[in-house]
């Protein structure tokens, strides 16, 4: 078999298991990949002795017909992720050198499930940003290219959507409070999906916004993202918001039948300046739906456009007091301090060397809103605003929508450096994501087509709470349809 | 709402990070951009709307009131800038 790092979770997992290739040489592939990838610099912490030890255990245990779900199938970890041993630093200078001592929870579950471990993956500094470019190791670049700009992979997860769009691994882990797994997903053309606040364990994931965060994988289509979110999730006694309930077996939901099932299509999504060619996407997303035997159900959820004023009230609010932490004294940076300096010297130094610029930017808006005098006008008010946007979602939920469709993202991606001019137009990124997060929904994009450059378009499908099974089975009749095949073509 | 420079230096400093005081007109100036922003949800009718504590309704569990870790002070000072005599060292606070 040739190009070996270019095949999806279910196809090596089926080759490993038929005894057709080794985990060692599944690995191998993917870091000579890597290694040749140094142009796209999604890969920030390379660990290939980890990576061999890991596959030989795995090759050992499917020898013996002990092979659970991830057994061999080499995979990114977000820089945001504990991996004990290995550097963890959010992609921020305040946290050079910290080694964890411990492993956080979902890399310890795929861990458990065999996985193999290739190194950590680039992202924006502290999961804040949606364009890859906040990140003390520098941009990724996406491996979509149209002419000579380099473009940007999204972000936060930015990393890990290039590696798995360049096929440097199979999967990755991404994480997502805004949209930081689903936009990126949407600019690479791959499959990201945010399961239910409270799936996914966040102990040990370097916490921004802890009310949104929650972790998802990225892969190469929904089937591997099926298998990959089931070894991710687990009840957590060390997360008190981790869902006590059973994790299903996500893939044995995908029939690809979904006649019957409602899909609405919120007519708050349709925003002015939206490129035609996403609307028209989203009407063709639509129809193959219909196709399907899915019944089109125009819906409203009228409070669409506060989901982001009001994000960014909450996720910086949560962010400040989250970031506090960072003070130069347990871990990380610690600023070089001036004769007669004290300890609030060190403390505003050391965040101020610490931190990049758009972390500080919302440390110090979080600080704002969370301040004496403004905390009723601006955070009391956002969460009560919150509060309406779920409740729009219950209400089609209880008018039988199972799902609904959306456009991912409002463009295809954009050339690194062009929307930096104002905060506000980059957080714009995630106007059709974040009200899933605001909303502690199940949501997951699917690219499902190319633009006129030949850029791809993500569709997003939002389910019910914890019925992740079902949304995928849905995501699963939208790819079958959309039949999105197209890859980058090598430059790097 | 408008920030001036000098409710910008306060937040720098209510946040612990060192702002210069050339970076503050440009500092204000962001904040103002993203307040304005922020400032549509003046617009929503909230009134006997229950501001969220949580997304999902779970309760929050409780555990036996017990020590279930511990004794392990290197592996918690391992990454600290400055570890002394097992100890977190920083500078002198008290005079």
């Amino acid at each position: 078999m040739t190009d070996l790092n270019k095949l999806g979770l279910a196809e090596a997992r089926d080759a490993l298991r038929a005894g057709d290739v080794t985990s060692v040489e599944l690995t191998d592939a993917c870091l000579s990949a890597i290694d040749g990838a140094g142009a796209l610099n999604a890969f920030v912490h390379h660990t290939p002795e980890i990576a061999r030890e890991r596959a030989a255990a795995a090759d050992t245990r499917i020898k013996a017909g002990d092979a659970p779900a991830m057994c061999g199938l080499p995979i990114g970890i977000k820089d945001l992720f504990c991996t004990k041993g290995v550097p963890s630093q959010a992609g921020s200078r305040i946290l050079e050198g910290f080694l964890p001592e411990y492993e956080s929870t979902v890399s310890q579950n795929l861990l458990d499930s065999g996985a193999v471990m290739l190194g950590k993956l680039n992202m924006d500094e502290f999961a804040m940003g949606s364009s890859n470019e906040t990140s003390v190791y520098g941009n990724v670049v996406n491996p979509w290219k149209v002419d000579d700009r380099d473009l940007t992979p999204g972000g936060s997860s930015g990393g890990s959507a290039a590696a798995v769009a360049a096929d440097l691994c199979l999967a990755a882990t991404g994480t997502d409070t805004g949209g930081s797994i689903r936009q990126p997903a949407a600019f690479t053309g791959i499959t990201g999906i945010k399961p239910t606040y409270g799936r996914c364990s966040r102990w040990g994931v370097v916490a921004f916004a802890s009310s949104l965060d929650q972790a998802g994988p990225m892969t190469k289509n929904v089937r591997d993202a099926a298998i990959m979110l089931e070894a991710m999730c687990s009840h957590d006694p060390k997360d008190s918001t981790s869902a006590d309930l059973p994790v299903p077996n996500f893939e044995a939901m995908l029939t690809g039948n979904i006649a019957g099932k409602k899909i609405g299509i919120p007519k708050e999504y349709r925003m002015d300046g939206m490129p035609g060619e996403i609307e028209t996407l989203w009407t063709q997303g639509a129809e193959m739906l219909r196709d399907a035997g899915a019944e089109i159900v125009d819906i409203t959820l009228p409070h669409t456009k506060y989901a982001l004023p009001a994000y960014y009230v909450i996720a910086p609010a949560e962010a400040s007091s989250n970031l506090a932490r960072y003070d130069g004294v347990r871990y990380g940076h610690r600023a070089a301090l001036a004769a007669g300096d004290g300890i609030t010297e060190m403390y505003e130094k050391t965040r101020a060397e610490g931190f990049g610029d758009e972390v500080k930017r919302r440390v110090m808006i979080g600080t704002y809103v969370l301040s004496a005098g403004f905390y009723d006008a601006y955070y009391n008010r956002a969460r009560k605003v919150r509060t309406l946007i779920k409740q729009d979602f219950e209400k089609v939920f209880a008018d039988g929508i199972d799902a609904i469709l959306t456009p991912a993202t409002p463009s295809a991606a954009f050339g690194l450096g062009e929307e930096w001019d104002d905060p506000v137009q980059m957080y714009l990124n995630d106007v059709f994501t974040v009200t899933v997060n605001m909303a502690g929904l199940p949501g997951i994009s699917v690219p499902a087509g190319v633009d006129a450059q030949g850029l791809p378009l993500g569709l997003q499908l939002i389910g019910r709470p914890w019925e992740e099974g079902d949304l995928l089975n849905t995501a699963y009749a939208l790819e079958a349809r959309a039949g999105f095949v197209a890859k980058p073509q090598k430059w790097w | 709402m408008s920030i001036d420079q000098s409710t910008a230096a306060r937040v720098a400093k209510l946040a612990r990070i060192k702002v210069e005081d050339d970076a503050l007109p440009a500092l204000a100036a962001e904040f103002n951009t993203i307040l304005g922003f922020i400032e549509q949800l003046s617009e929503v009718d909230v009134d006997g709307v229950e501001p969220m504590t949580s997304v999902t309704p779970q309760r929050l569990k409780r555990r036996v009131d017990e020590v279930t870790d511990g004794a392990q002070p290197k592996k918690v000072l391992a990454n600290a800038p400055d570890a002394r005599e097992g100890f977190f060292a920083v500078p002198k606070v008290v005079e």
